[in-house]
This record gives structure tokens, C-alpha cells and sequence, in this order.
């Protein structure tokens, strides 16, 4: 038999191997039944990468930041109705020429080490992160502090040469550092980055390289005790790898694409039984960017044709599933930041046709695709590899053939396409996402000098009105007449149509039905603006963690 | 290659069967436009993930595109990447390889060096690492693939070169006073043929299985454009949920890497002298 | 070989620089919140603003003492092996942590290999073209032929969800440490099974038919004829006077590779998510991370050619016809 010494040994490796699958609760747990909040147990998730380290403020990835953030406190943080409220401060005062902001810390704060935290701490994390050597990537908006100070242990004062209504965002991102374990040392070389000393929910407890970190309570938090006692993240590259664990019950909680969300999962029972599907407004929207500079993009009735050339309504239910929404602008809808009174570009094929008429587009060979001075209108539309996007071109491409217009799309990695095509500004239409970002200021994404190769604005805008918007702005610090200056720029972006929104993307998270405390509906912040309420109830915890 | 070895190679059952997977693949690919019952890139937001049924055999994907019609086409691209990464290698094989058995010395030792050198840096890295900086595309997964895999047939071309020159017709017309290029072109290269065709036929295999592979890590062909190995890769997510996604590209691309395979070896049997013996 | 060294080198440092893009755009190229002087900083801290051939220069003088330099997207962690900072802090380097299980998952699934593909070979070469032959060359080139992560991803579901026989991924099970002895070689065992079987069986027809050509040559040679003639029985011909012969040119098969054993696989480490030299390179490469791009380059292929080396030496210590050329 030829086959016979194949069959042996994978038989003996069965026996070796096969008996140590880890053991789970194996009597039918019904994880629909409600238990009352406690403290233990342990939450496992998964990321497709690992991070770099755990200072913030200099590893750009957001693996990282998803990590510090439960090690590390900010001076101030987003309500779940993405108000600004303390951190780690009681209070904050704004001066009345509004260059000034005085944070007071609340009393009795500690790192998990014992040692108190103090506004020096908060002193030497401005200074460490405007520091040259630190490089850090987001230093630009610390610059414009003048003068920080620290007069007594629970205060801290920083002035600005003129007001900066963005300030308060600002100090909501910048995670604060111990100065006792970092003076004197080189934040990009330091040891602590693995080892890191926080004051917030957790400590870091293992950092198994490659594989996983453990996350432990840390006794000494500046908010209260956490309810879940260990916060474990896996490295998991593969997403379909991924759904696997998921499924196979090895982790708790995992992002979903809407296929897996509104398909896959409410197909299975087994899967239905212990999965609870959650949905919450998405941080970014997706949009398709002109170059500006290139024509015949200059020309807005071509923009405005385009955009009634596209179906949006068609890429939220062919890409997301019906799982997004259509935005009019760049902000989160239902924030105050939102212009309620904008609506999308409805899809009007013939709107567009005559449109690209006036504009002096004829198909004059008759090939389907129309022509100006000989020229067939034919463009390329390049993305980065995201499957939402791909799809969302390949669905432009058929609505623009439609109306005459040639495309092609590309996708490329990513690093090549912010190289070679984004910061050379060579493009005709990019496919990308933006942050729907908590602070109306997008200063840096619209005004005219954004333009320089590295900068954001690379599609090349230039609206006076609208670089005199921004600019004031950013000096207006009374929320309400901020709402009036962003929905009057909002206004002038929809009208000027430099890019056209498609969608914003729900986020779609599958957790673990064991996992209590969880709000359904989210709120605006999401689901996780809670996650230190979240609970284990005793009987539905896995067995192999709880006797450890 | 004479049609004597192919007949003789096509007595073995395995390569007949492999001859045959070949034959029906390629014909297929070849006559997508005609035979495939959809627009590969025709979309259908109302139809999205349907299993197989009469209206689309191989069901459809993701934006409600007609998997047989997409697995058509993209063959066509999956075969082509595998023929034209195995010509750029099999040409720069021969190229290098008949220099350095012809002319010997420092000819020979340069580029058996440079054979050695590529052979110690790990193929699969080099491929990753050209194609992630230079962007993927259909011509650059061709071009990189041939760049990196013409060592083995250098090394072939330039034994063959080396056993053959000694033969006597050889060193005859040599002391005829033949020129170079004819002893290459008319003695040397024909004779040397039989192996080069089966390392390419083996090639072939090897390139579509690499485009599969660089598809998986988001590096091989690129949507919408459809490749066996990008339709595999958009399946996997869904493995076991839409199942038709993920079997369909798998099977074909088992099938034809097997048909490449199974011909190479017989046809490689079938040159083989010892097989006279049995 | 520090000819070969450099020229290998040189390769890999033009190839790294063949399109534009470096550490800086990485995520945070697109956070409008990072500043591009910032990332202008970066770029002078490593030396990128400099010409290519300068970097080069560079790189090749700290490798002349040996010092393969800090990732640029690893918080700096040394490339190759592990630094001890002012207060005691051991960092460990990067292919110091990744090679080990590599090699490990690459040796086991090499001698599975081995222990499969030998016999297979045997008895495909005695029973040459028959049935018995023909099927393990089937068998051999399905597993040969279809496209790994596809295999590895079914038998993950089947084998991992649907009957929960093996972990699914990673290499320990998160309690590993509270494990006793046995039980933690029982953990590492069932969670190497998939990421090191489904790779040996891929690679199971390329060692099987070169035993079996090897054996099928041997056994026409003349001194088998002779054996045979001597009327010593077919099992011991076999066993005793081919199979030595034939397995020989294994050695330098297993000497060619090399490369893939240090190397590892991308997609298995990917999919499996295994923390090995496949991953950290394909990371490093999407990162733009050059120093761990130069650096797995230029160690892989140094102990390729050691390897070499050693399996030349190996071969010539095995061929009792070269021992006896060297002793003479």
C-alpha cells in the first residue's frame, strides 16, 4: 500500500497533537440570559498587526494607539455624546482673550506604580512631544502653545498667541507620560515603550512578541476600577483567520465587513446564539477626490456632472450592504458640527449628460465615451488596496460609461501610492477616506496652503471664501458661532464639489454574547466609550482563563 | 522536440490526463468572450452572493458579478502570466546559459555567479519586495517572475551546452571552421531543446501558482481586473459561507498547475533514456 | 563568499530603492494631524535625505563591524541581535526572535518530508509505472498543486472550528504558561500540526520523484545488475546497495533548500499568524523598514551559502568514491 506510511504518521501526529484542544464549556450556555454587573474575567480580541511600542506620540500606527489608549490617560476626553469632558482633569477655564487655558487636575492622582501624577507630568509630556528629537508626528498643534507652565502640582496653564479653537481637541489626544520614568531618556529607544507605566483602566501585564498582549487592572487608575480583569489582544494577520478564531469561540470581539455582518452571521444559528452584532456611526467617510489641477477637473460643471452621474444610494447598498449612510458634509451626521440643511447630489444621469454638454463634451465619433477639442474624456481613478473602495470604482466605472466617460481604475499599496502618486500629485481621481473628525477644524485638508507635496490638501483646492472660513475658525471658540462659520464652509465645499462624497461606512463589530454592559443602540461615540462598564458574568466565562 | 516524444510521453496516462486538463483549460480561456454566459464585470447590486443555480452555475460574488463568467476571463489572465513569465525566463535562461557554455572562462564564471548569488537570496522575498515597490500590475507580477526564475534554465542550457560540445558533430563542424552563431543556432540550441521545453512546461505551473500566492498578500493581479488568483483570494473571507467564492478558483487553479505538472514529468520521462530499459 | 556577500548586497539595496516611498508614509502620512517637518525630521534622523549610493556606503561600513542597525518602524529595535541599554534593558533584535521559529517550523516540516517522500520514492521506483506509481505521482502533484492558503484555510475550518481538534492559529494557547512540562509540548505540538503538515505536503512531490529517479538510476547500474546476479535478495539490493546511493544527492537538495527554510513562508506565517522571518519580512517590505529588509536579505543569504558549504562538505564526507578521492 503506498499510501500506508502517510496514513500512520498522521495518524500518530493526531494522538500526539489532537488531545489538547483547550477546553470550553461544554454543557449549552445560554448567553442570552441577563446576570448582574461584577468584577473578573477576561476579554480577548484580535489585531492584524502589532504595535511598534506603546508611546502614542511617536508610533504612527493605530495598532498602537488602540493599546495605549487602556494604559493612558489624556487631560481631557469625549463624552458618549462626543462632548469634551475631564479626563484627567476636574475642570478647565478659558481666558477672556481666549489665548489662555488653565487645566486643574483632580486631587490624589497616581501612575500604577504609586508614584503621584502631577501637572509636572503633563509639563514634561508638552515638552517631550514639541521636542525636535521626538519627532512626533503630531507636534504641530502643541507648537503653537507659547507658554506652558505648571505654577502648583494640580495645575497647568498653557498660552497661545492667538486663539486656537482646536486647543481643547487637541489636549483630548495627547496621552500623558510619566516624567519620573522618561526624564533623561530617548522616547524612540527607551525601554519603556514595552514596559509601559500608565494611570488609566489597565497595565500592561505580558507582551508575548508576535503573539499577544495581556493587559491587567492596574489598582492605582485615576477613574475607578474597570470591571473586566484582563484585556487580552491577539496578533492575528489573516482576517479570514480571524473569523475563524471568532467563530471557533478562541476570541470575543472582532470588526466585521457587511457581508460577514448582514449575511453570514444572521445565517447561522450556532453563530446567532452567541454573537451579538453591533453597528455605530463609522469615524471616516469614503469620498473621490478631482485633481484640480488637471483638467478638465478645473471645470466645475464636470465636477457637478460626475457627481449626478454616480449612484450613492448604489454603493451603500452594493458595497455596504445598506450598512452606511450618504453624508453632504465632512462631518459626523447628527453632531452639531453637521449642516443639516445640505443634502447629497442626487443621481440625475441626464442632469449630468447636459452638464457635460455645456461643459463642451460631445461624443463625436460615436464611441459610447465623449470627446472635447479631440480629446476622449477617459481618466484614471486609483485607490489604495481596500476592498470597500475597489468596489465603490468598480460601480463609478459602469455609472460614468453611462454618460460617456472612459475610466480605469488601479489600486496600489500603500506606501507607493502616498509616494508616488498623492505627494507628486500624480492623479486624475483618487478613491480614498477622511476622518470624520470630532473638531470641526479641517484647516489642513481645505486651505489653499495645504498644497506642498506631504500636505493634505493635494487635490489642490483653492476657495478664498473658504480659506477665510477656516481661518476664522480656528480663532472662534464659542461653539456656536463655530456651528455658523463650518456650516457655511460645509455649504461652499458641497456647492464647489472638489471631491464627492460616496459614503460613510457604519462600523459593524461582532462581540461575544458573554460580554454584558454593552449599550445597544451606540451612542455617537460608539460602543466603546464604555468598555471599562463591560462585564463577564461568572458562569459564561471560558474555563481555560478562569482558573488562572 | 520531435511529435515521436510527445506521442511517446502521451502513453502515460498521467500526462495524456495532464495533456488533456491543459487542452480543455486553455481552449476554454481562450474562447471566454464567446462562452461566457455574462459580462465578467457586468454588476448586479440585487444579486449579490447567490449560490450556483441555472441562471449563474458557479453563483456569483460580492457585487453580484457572474463567477463562471469572471472565472473565464480571469483565466486568461492567469494562463498568461504564467506563459510570459515563463518566456522571460525561459529566453534569459538561454541567452546567459549558451553564452557561458559556449564561451567558457570568465564568461561562464561571471554569470554562474551571478546564478549563484540569486539562487542564495530567498525567490519569493526578491518578488514580494520588486513588486510592493514598483506597484503591482498584470506586466510587472510578469516581468518580475521571469527576472527571478531563469536560473534553473541557465544552468540547464549551459550543461547541455557543455556535454554537447564535446560531441563529435560538434567539435567537427568546429574544425570545419563553422562560426559561432551556427554552431549555436544549428547544433547546439536545437539539441539542447527537449529539456528547456519541459522546465518550461514545469514554469508555467510554478507562475500561476505564484500569482495565487502573491493574490493572497494582495500583490498579484488587480481588481476589477480577474485573475484565478485574486476571485480565490476575494473567496477566502467567505470560505465557509459562500462556499462556490472560494472552491471554483481553487479548482481551477489546482487542475492546471496539476495538468502543467503531470505533461512536464511525462514528457520528461519520455526523454529519458532509462525508460527505454523498463 | 564576501564577494558573493557584497554582490548580493548590492542587489537587494538597489532593488529596495527602485520606487519612492520610505519609512515616513506609513499610516500617519494621512493623518492630517502629522506634519510633514516632522516626517522631513525622521527622514534626516535615518539618513534618507542622503543619495541612495551614500546610504549604501553607509550601510556597508556599520556591516563591516558586524552591525545590521535599528528598524525604523520597530521602535528602533535592533535588526539582528539583541542590545543591553544604560539601565539594563535588554532589547531583543528582530531576526534573533523571528529565525528560530522558522527554522524549528521548516526542520520538523522538512523531516516529515523526508520521513513521507523516501519511502514513497522507493516503492514508486520499484513498481515504476504501475499503478502503485502512478498514484503516489497523483497524489504527490495535488498536493503540490493546490494553492496553500486555500488548503490551510479549509483545513483551519474543518479541523479548528468545525471539530475543535487543533487551535486555529498562533503558536501557544494563552495559558501556556501555567502549563506543566508535558502539557506545554502537547500546546506547542497541536499548534505546529497545521502550519508545519500542510507545507510538507506541498513539498512532498518535488523530494518523492527525486528518490525515485535517484533509485531508478541506481538500480540500473551495474553493480545491482551484479548484486542482483550474486542472487542476494531484492530487499536487501534494494535497501542495503541502492537506497545509499540514491539518497547521496539529497544532501545537496536539502543544501538548495535553504533559503526556504530560513526564509519561511509569507502566506503560512500570514494565515497561521506566526511571528516568523516570512512575516517580518513582508512587513518590513510594506513598511519600507529598510535596515530589516537589508538585514533578513543579507543574513538569509550568508547562511544560505554557509549552508551550501556545509552541504558540499557533507556530501563529500557521505560519497565513500570522493572520501576516498580526498584521502588520496
Amino acid at each position: 500500500m503506498s499510501l500506508l506510511p502517510r496514513t500512520k504518521l498522521f495518524i500518530f501526529l493526531l494522538l500526539l497533537a489532537g488531545c489538547n484542544a483547550p477546553s470550553k464549556p461544554t454543557t449549552a450556555v445560554n448567553y442570552d440570559l441577563n446576570f448582574a454587573s461584577t468584577s473578573g474575567g477576561t476579554l480577548i480580541n484580535a489585531m492584524t498587526g502589532e504595535p511598534s511600542g506603546l508611546i502614542s506620540m511617536i508610533a504612527s500606527e493605530s495598532a498602537s494607539s488602540a493599546i495605549s489608549s487602556n494604559i493612558f490617560n489624556t487631560l481631557l476626553k469625549y463624552d458618549k455624546n462626543l462632548e469634551l469632558e475631564g479626563d484627567l482633569v476636574e475642570s478647565w477655564q478659558i481666558s477672556a482673550d481666549q489665548k489662555t487655558v488653565r487645566f486643574k487636575l483632580k486631587p490624589n492622582l497616581k501612575w500604577a506604580d504609586n508614584h503621584s501624577l502631577t501637572s509636572a507630568d503633563v509639563l514634561f509630556t508638552w515638552q517631550a512631544v514639541i521636542d525636535e528629537k521626538t519627532a512626533s508626528p503630531y507636534a504641530s498643534d502643541f507648537q503653537l502653545v507659547k507658554k506652558a507652565e505648571a505654577p502648583d502640582a494640580l495645575s497647568f496653564v498653557v498660552t497661545y498667541d492667538q486663539a486656537y479653537a482646536p486647543a481643547l481637541d487637541s489636549w483630548a489626544g495627547l496621552q500623558i507620560l510619566p516624567k519620573h520614568m522618561l526624564e533623561n531618556q530617548d522616547l524612540h529607544t527607551t525601554a519603556f515603550a514595552r514596559k509601559p507605566i500608565g494611570s488609566n483602566f489597565y497595565q500592561l501585564d505580558k507582551w508575548a512578541h508576535g503573539e499577544h498582549l495581556k493587559l491587567s487592572k492596574n489598582p492605582n487608575s485615576a477613574l475607578g476600577q474597570a470591571k473586566i480583569d484582563h484585556l487580552i489582544t491577539r496578533i492575528i494577520p489573516d482576517n479570514s483567520a480571524q473569523f475563524l478564531e471568532l467563530m471557533a469561540d478562541n476570541i470575543d470581539l472582532m470588526g466585521l465587513d457587511p457581508i460577514k455582518f448582514s449575511r453570514i452571521i444572521p445565517a447561522r444559528p450556532e453563530l446567532q446564539k452567541k454573537l451579538a452584532l453591533y453597528k455605530e456611526l463609522g469615524n471616516s467617510y469614503t469620498y473621490m477626490g478631482f485633481n484640480l489641477k488637471h483638467k478638465p477637473f478645473d471645470d466645475v460643471r464636470v465636477r457637478h456632472a460626475i457627481n449626478y452621474a454616480i449612484d450613492k444610494q448604489e454603493i451603500i447598498d452594493g458595497v455596504y450592504l445598506g450598512l452606511g449612510i450618504n453624508i453632504a458634509s465632512p462631518y459626523k451626521p447628527g453632531t452639531r458640527w453637521s449642516n443639516p440643511d445640505l443634502t447629497p447630489y442626487p443621481y440625475n444621469p441626464d442632469k449630468a449628460r447636459a452638464l457635460l454638454k455645456e461643459a463642451g463634451f460631445t461624443d463625436s465619433n460615436g464611441d459610447g465615451i465623449l470627446e472635447r477639442d479631440g480629446k476622449a474624456f477617459s481618466f484614471e481613478i486609483i485607490t489604495n488596496q481596500n476592498k470597500e473602495r475597489e468596489k465603490s470604482a468598480v460601480l463609478i466605472q459602469r455609472r460614468l460609461k453611462e454618460v460617456g466617460i472612459d475610466v480605469r481604475i488601479r489600486a496600489i499599496e500603500w506606501a507607493s501610492f502616498i509616494s508616488r502618486f498623492i505627494k507628486t500629485g500624480d492623479f486624475d481621481v483618487v478613491i480614498l477616506g477622511w476622518g470624520l473628525g470630532l473638531d470641526p477644524d479641517q484647516y489642513n485638508i481645505w486651505h489653499s496652503s495645504q498644497q506642498a507635496p506631504g500636505q493634505f490638501n493635494f487635490i489642490g483646492y483653492n476657495n478664498p471664501k473658504v480659506d477665510q472660513l477656516l481661518e476664522q475658525g480656528r480663532l472662534e471658540l464659542d461653539a456656536d458661532k463655530r456651528q455658523e462659520i463650518y456650516h457655511a464652509f460645509a455649504k461652499t465645499l458641497l456647492e464647489d464639489s472638489p471631491i464627492i462624497y460616496l459614503s460613510a461606512g457604519y462600523g459593524l463589530t461582532a462581540i461575544h454574547k458573554r460580554v454584558k454592559g454593552i449599550d445597544n443602540p451606540a451612542p455617537p461615540a460608539g460602543i466603546g466609550h464604555n468598555a471599562e462598564e463591560w462585564y463577564i458574568p461568572q458562569p459564561l466565562r471560558r474555563n481555560e482563563i478562569s482558573h488562572h | 522536440m520531435n511529435l515521436g516524444t510527445l506521442k511517446k510521453s502521451l502513453s502515460n496516462p498521467l500526462a495524456f490526463a495532464g495533456f488533456n486538463i491543459i487542452i480543455i483549460i486553455f481552449l476554454l480561456s481562450m474562447l471566454a468572450p464567446l462562452i461566457a454566459p455574462y459580462d465578467p464585470n457586468f454588476i448586479n447590486v440585487k444579486a449579490i452572493l447567490l449560490p450556483p443555480s441555472a441562471a449563474h452555475w458557479m453563483g456569483t460574488d460580492g457585487l453580484g458579478r457572474d463567477v463562471l463568467s469572471r472565472m473565464l476571463h480571469g483565466g486568461r489572465i492567469s494562463l498568461l502570466v504564467g506563459l510570459v513569465a515563463v518566456g522571460i525566463s525561459t529566453a534569459i535562461g538561454i541567452i546567459l546559459g549558451s553564452l557561458a557554455g559556449f564561451y567558457r572562462g570568465w564568461v561562464d564564471t561571471v554569470i554562474m555567479r551571478l546564478v549563484d548569488i540569486m539562487l542564495s537570496i530567498p525567490s519569493f522575498f526578491l518578488i514580494l519586495a520588486v513588486i510592493a515597490f514598483l506597484t503591482p500590475s498584470i506586466i510587472n507580477i510578469m516581468i518580475v517572475i521571469g527576472l527571478t526564475s531563469w536560473m534553473g534554465v541557465t544552468r540547464l542550457v549551459r550543461a547541455e551546452f557543455l556535454s554537447l560540445s564535446e560531441r563529435e558533430f560538434v567539435t567537427a563542424s568546429r574544425t570545419l571552421g563553422a562560426k559561432n552563431s551556427r554552431l549555436i543556432f544549428t547544433h547546439l540550441l536545437p539539441n539542447s531543446l527537449t529539456p528547456i521545453i519541459v522546465s518550461a512546461v514545469l514554469g508555467v505551473a510554478g507562475a500561476v501558482l505564484l500569482e495565487s500566492g502573491l493574490s493572497f498578500l494582495g500583490l498579484g493581479v488587480q481588481a476589477p481586473q480577474a485573475s484565478w488568483g485574486n476571485i480565490l483570494t476575494d473567496g477566502k473571507e467567505y470560505i465557509q459561507f459562500a462556499w462556490w467564492l472560494s472552491l471554483f478558483p481553487g479548482l481551477a487553479i489546482l487542475m492546471t498547475v496539476l495538468g502543467y505538472n503531470l505533461l512536464g514529468e511525462g514528457l520528461r520521462d519520455a526523454l529519458d533514456p532509462r525508460s527505454q530499459h523498463k | 563568499m564576501i564577494p558573493m556577500l557584497i554582490g548580493i548586497s548590492l542587489i537587494s539595496f538597489f532593488i529596495m530603492h527602485l520606487a519612492p516611498g520610505d519609512i515616513t508614509n506609513n499610516e500617519s502620512a494621512f493623518n492630517p494631524k502629522a506634519s510633514e517637518e516632522s516626517r522631513q525630521k525622521l527622514r534626516e534622523m535615518y539618513n534618507l535625505d542622503k543619495p541612495v549610493i551614500v546610504q549604501y556606503g553607509l550601510w556597508l561600513k556599520r556591516m563591516a563591524t558586524l552591525d545590521f542597525g535599528k528598524s525604523f518602524a520597530s521602535h528602533q529595535k535592533p535588526v539582528f541581535w539583541q542590545t543591553t541599554d544604560k539601565d539594563g534593558n535588554v532589547s531583543k533584535g528582530m531576526i534573533q526572535q523571528a529565525l528560530p521559529i522558522t527554522l524549528m517550523i521548516n526542520l520538523l516540516g522538512l523531516t516529515i518530508t523526508l520521513v513521507l517522500a523516501i519511502p514513497l520514492g522507493i516503492i514508486a521506483a520499484r513498481k515504476y509505472q504501475g499503478w502503485q506509481d502512478r498514484s503516489i505521482t497523483l497524489f504527490n502533484f495535488i498536493g503540490f498543486s493546490i494553492p496553500g492558503f486555500w488548503l490551510s484555510l479549509l483545513l483551519m475550518y474543518w479541523l479548528g472550528v468545525v471539530n475543535n481538534w487543533f487551535p486555529i492559529s498562533g503558536l501557544h494557547s494563552l495559558n501556556y504558561d501555567s502549563l506543566d512540562t508535558w502539557d506545554k509540548i502537547k500546546d506547542s505540538f497541536s499548534h505546529l500540526f497545521l502550519p508545519v503538515v500542510i507545507p510538507s505536503i506541498t513539498g512532498l512531490a518535488g523530494i518523492t520523484l527525486f528518490v525515485k529517479n535517484g533509485m531508478l538510476e541506481v538500480l540500473q547500474q551495474d553493480y545491482i545488475t551484479t548484486a542482483r546476479a550474486k542472487g542476494l535478495n531484492e530487499h536487501k539490493v534494494v535497501y542495503r546497495h541502492a537506497l545509499r546511493n540514491a539518497l547521496l544527492p539529497l544532501i545537496t537538495i536539502i543544501g538548495l533548500s535553504i533559503p526556504g527554510l530560513i526564509g519561511g513562508s509569507v502566506i503560512a506565517e500570514t494565515i497561521f499568524a506566526i511571528p516568523g522571518m516570512g512575516k517580518l519580512f513582508y512587513d518590513a517590505v510594506l513598511m519600507r523598514d529598510f535596515p530589516v529588509v537589508m538585514g533578513i536579505l543579507t543574513i538569509g543569504s550568508a547562511l544560505t551559502l554557509i549552508g551550501n558549504l556545509l552541504a558540499d562538505v557533507a556530501y563529500a564526507w557521505a560519497d565513500p568514491r570522493v572520501r576516498r578521492g580526498v584521502a588520496r
